[in-house]
């Protein structure tokens, strides 16, 4: 976590008695700041979070990274977007940047769905730092539901916003059952429920947020991603950080670990393919977004990395 | 050719704009004053305090008029910002014993040491809408009648009484008197203390405390609750900095606080005998306060030795559900974009359906 050392705590906080009433912080106000300069005026510390917090925070994703997809418990905090909407992952996030790093927000594999432009938005007024939208320029990657498609790199980070932390869950709702199952490393009831999908479907019937095994011990939810990106998270070369705000858990695939998706022999594990290419850039690989064109019911399929396509496009040119 | 849609930022930009002209309305009209807020919207600003976990009524009026008196986006605006503060301290506990008492009533005793006292209610009113607060002119307020005798110092607890026969459980310290967890510190992990059980509750949703505790009435959990005490007034905090030694008084909040009886038969080791149920809330909040009240007797089933079948005794569902931050922000965030899962299922759908035709079509 080399980038968290450029981070010097802020002395002073800026803002005068704790109070909010008076003062230079407007929530709807100015547009996102582009230096850090600017962002050392706002009442809040670099990043919102004090140094306590987020001095709380790597120490749970120091002992993420020590465990690798154990689920570590920690004192999440209210932030000022919903929970639900990525808590987890902004904490990571805002625990980790530092004035020199390069932020990619995505969404989606897009940079411009509304929910990530916000997400940036907010590191743009909290933080100050560069933000890009290009994937090989960013330091740190906070993602909602993919994992872009240009190869990640050794150094970088990505965050994963997680709103389910635990696989098990829909299985089995109560906590202090499935901290039990990880403690004895019984995960029957996932085998169970995959072969229960073939004998009725004929094949495994969960299409995103695949269960997946992490270094051969933790069974680890990968975030909502579609299962085309799971083989992305194996021996990956960059750090992988996985935030639940609202569970109040985080975990981490530190690089190049090991990561199953979970199969059966005779069952291999399989990620989506389409018999189409992105209608934009022609890519064959990528994962694509159908859209609905007209009420007669045409569609078109799109990369939805938004970065990775437009640059396929810029390079044909 | 299609061009992907663009243009999320200067969406979201115009819509800063729509909310800031919805929320003040006809310009025409003067502007709410946070002390209009703070002085006649007393419960709702309890109601942000109660939930967003902050004392804070200048804050939480501004909370409010932000959020144009929706409570829940109030509390998250509330919460949002108390992220922020630092942490100077604990109080030392708050002794509602000595509470400056407004209203005191009890449900179980006719009369009680110190009396009943009804204080500030809307209990007894007739709820007709009154017409004469339609306009702006201040209505003729009435003197109240003062007291015979001024309230005591110190009022006891009406279950004290019953203490001193041994007919209900003593209140006592868990075995080694551990320092509770602080939730807005420490992520809710179970099996969970009572002390941090009551805790979520202080700070949960009172719609969904009010839900289940009207469910233990109605035979999900047999609860036989009577209303031993309740009181409302302001409570002294202090701090007692380390380096000083002894405690020092910081200012007062109001407290609404309620002691429930619930009958038990007793078990083994137990005699039977009247067991408790407590809730304490920030603010005027008595329906709250007794909601909470049934809630944490309910909770409470295991140690006693009853059998926690209904919703309301199962501590991970009432616990893990009550933080209406949270469930306003998970039930919400379903309108953001779901493409790309939708897209699996999608796909993952039309495998399936065509595998249930082919079927069919042999058939």
């Amino acid at each position: 976590m080399k980038h968290s050392t450029s981070c010097k705590p802020q002395t002073g906080l800026h803002r005068e008695g704790g109070r909010a009433a008076t003062g230079p912080y407007s929530p709807y106000g100015e547009e996102a700041h582009s230096d850090a300069d600017k962002a050392s005026n706002w009442r809040y510390n670099f990043g919102y979070l004090d140094e306590n917090t987020k001095r709380m925070l790597r120490r749970g994703l120091l002992k993420a990274v020590a465990i690798p997809g154990y689920q570590v418990p920690f004192g999440s905090r209210e932030m000022p977007l919903p929970y639900g909407w990525g808590t987890g992952g902004i904490q990571l996030t805002a625990s980790l940047i530092g004035r020199q790093d390069v932020l990619k927000v995505i969404d989606q594999g897009a940079d411009d769905t509304t929910n990530a432009v916000n997400i940036r938005r907010f590191f743009g007024r909290v933080c100050g730092v560069d933000t890009t939208e290009k994937s090989a320029d960013a330091t740190l990657i906070q993602t909602r539901h993919r994992i872009p498609e240009t190869p990640l790199k050794a150094g970088q980070i990505v965050v994963f916003q997680v709103p389910e932390p635990e696989p098990l869950r829909l299985l089995e709702a109560s906590e202090v059952e499935t901290r039990k199952l990880h403690a004895h490393q019984e995960y029957g009831l996932m085998h169970v429920k995959l072969y229960e999908d073939i004998a009725r479907f004929g094949h495994i019937a969960t299409s995103y947020d695949y269960p997946v095994r992490v270094n051969g011990r933790y069974l680890a939810s990968p975030s909502p991603i579609p299962k085309f990106d799971n083989p992305k998270l194996h021996q990956s070369p960059a750090l992988l950080l996985f935030g639940a705000g609202r569970e109040k858990r985080l975990y981490a695939i530190p690089p190049y670990t090991d990561v199953d998706s979970l199969a059966f022999d005779d069952h291999p594990f399989e990620i989506q393919a389409w018999d189409t290419s992105c209608a934009l850039c022609g890519s064959h690989d990528s994962y694509l977004d159908e859209i609905v064109t007209d009420d007669a019911g045409s569609r078109m399929f799109v990369c939805s990395d938004t970065d990775y396509c437009t640059s396929r496009r810029e390079d044909a040119r | 050719m299609y061009v992907a849609v663009k243009g999320g930022e200067t969406a979201i930009l115009n819509s800063y704009r729509l909310l800031a002209r919805a929320r003040r309305g006809d310009a025409a009209v003067p502007e709410l004053s946070l002390a209009q807020i703070k002085g006649q919207l007393r419960h709702a600003v309890d109601r942000v305090m109660q939930e967003g976990s902050l004392f804070d009524p200048e804050l939480a009026a501004l909370a409010l008029k932000q959020a144009a008196g929706d409570t829940q986006e109030a509390v998250f605006l509330l919460r949002a910002f108390r992220t922020t503060l630092p942490r100077f301290g604990y109080s030392v506990p708050l002794d509602t014993a000595a509470m400056r008492v407004r209203r005191r009533v009890s449900g179980t005793f006719k009369d009680v040491p110190g009396g009943q006292v009804l204080g500030p209610t809307a209990d007894y009113t007739q709820r007709l809408l009154d017409f004469s607060l339609a306009g702006t002119g201040s209505a003729n307020l009435e003197e109240p009648t003062a007291l015979a005798e001024p309230l005591p110092e110190r009022l006891p607890c009406v279950l004290d009484v019953l203490n001193r026969e041994g007919l209900i459980e003593p209140e006592t310290p868990p075995p080694g008197d551990p320092a509770p967890t602080d939730l807005t510190r420490e992520p809710l992990m179970f099996p969970a203390a009572r002390a941090t059980r009551l805790q979520n509750l202080a700070r949960g949703d009172e719609g969904w405390l009010l839900g289940l505790a009207y469910s233990t009435q109605r035979g999900y959990a047999e609860s036989h609750p009577f209303a031993g005490e309740i009181r409302m007034g302001e409570v002294t905090v202090s701090i007692a900095p380390e380096e000083l030694g002894f405690a020092v008084d910081i200012g007062e909040i109001t407290l609404t606080e309620c002691q429930m009886i619930n009958q038990f038969a007793g078990n083994g080791s137990a005699p039977p005998q009247f067991t408790r149920g407590y809730g304490l809330v920030v603010g005027e909040a008595e329906r709250k306060a007794m909601a909470m009240a049934l809630v944490d007797r309910s909770l409470r089933a295991p140690e006693l030795g009853e059998t926690a079948h209904a919703p309301a005794q199962q501590a991970e569902f009432v616990l893990c559900h009550s933080d209406n931050v949270e469930a306003s922000g998970f039930v919400q965030h379903l309108k953001l974009p779901h493409y790309v899962d939708f897209q699996a299922e999608l796909s993952l759908l039309r495998t399936l359906r065509a595998g249930f035709d082919a079927k069919g079509d042999a058939q």
